[in-house]
């Protein structure tokens, strides 16, 4: 039997900051508060362990390690001191998959209106899985799909179902 | 299908990733109008066969509302413009001209 598309994981234990601010002004300050480079429109940075997401133009998501959620939640409440800004912790809103295997692509690009494989090696998405909201960028090996928690059983069943063995979309 | 290219975040949007507006540059009725005029603004809308500005928001991505230019009967888009602009722009007008000589704004900047 052949194998699936790509193994497929839920993540837990991420920890997930929104950030929303006028980032023409406060762009630098979160970038040494979260030690992350800003990101472009549309395209996150990482430096292995935290990743800093560009969501739309006023709103970053911030993605680390559980266990530094609280240190890093003060970090841009005081640097963000004074600015109109929204810090919030939206970890346990959240629910993360991981996509690893050659044709992870092709799951995907069964479920969103985009051409996966065309992403930038930096690149961030958001669009549609199926029937629900989605941010997808690459990880080593494939993709790492974010969620609402709310349709995360959704989300799961829709993914596996993509993956399904033997439904790669070239010519067989 | 339409593709929408969105001003904010530049994505190329399919039409299921985003949420129709309906007709843009409505204007508002001030507490000066009268009830005929604020019937207007709330139901009279131009339908039109051909060239027509529509609002549109990014629903699955960026979230932002823009506004776009498309004829309506074939489909073809013009542009996309953000929903900061009071009309649509000499770029938007252009690009319409070049397909369609004859169409003319119906607007002027003075209003
Ligand atoms: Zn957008």
């Amino acid at each position: 039997m052949a194998d699936a598309l790509a193994t497929i994981t839920r993540v837990e234990g991420l920890g997930m900051i929104a950030l929303r601010a006028d980032l023409a002004r406060a762009g630098d300050a979160i970038a040494e508060a979260t030690g992350l480079a800003l990101p472009a429109a549309t395209s996150i940075t990482t430096d292995g362990s935290r990743s800093l997401g560009w969501m739309s133009p006023d709103e970053l998501l911030l993605i680390l390690p559980g266990a530094e959620l609280a240190e890093a939640q003060q970090a841009l409440n005081q640097a963000l001191t004074g600015e109109h800004a929204l810090i919030a912790d939206v970890s346990d809103a959240r629910a993360v998959f991981d996509l690893v295997g050659a044709h992870a692509a092709d799951a995907l690009a069964k479920l969103a209106p985009v051409d996966f494989a065309a992403l930038p090696a930096d690149g961030l998405r958001r669009t549609r899985a199926a029937q629900t909201a989605a941010a997808i960028w690459r990880i080593d090996g494939g993709y790492r799909v974010i969620g609402f928690r709310s349709t995360g059983d959704y989300l799961a069943t829709v993914l596996n179902n993509a993956a399904l063995a033997g439904t790669t979309l070239a010519a067989r | 299908m339409l593709i929408l290219t969105c001003p904010y975040c530049g994505v190329k949007a399919e039409e299921t990733e985003l949420a129709p507006g309906g007709e843009a540059h409505l204007k508002r009725v001030g507490p000066e109008g009268d009830d005929q005029q604020f019937e207007g603004y709330l139901f009279a809308r131009k339908n039109p066969k051909g060239v027509h500005f529509e609002r549109w928001r990014h629903a699955y991505g960026c979230g932002k509302w823009f506004l776009a230019a498309r004829d309506t009967n074939t489909l073809q888009v013009f542009g996309t413009y953000k929903a900061q602009t009071p009309y649509p722009t000499d770029e938007i007008v252009a690009e319409i001209q070049k397909s369609r000589p004859d169409w003319k704004p119906d607007w002027s900047a003075a209003e």
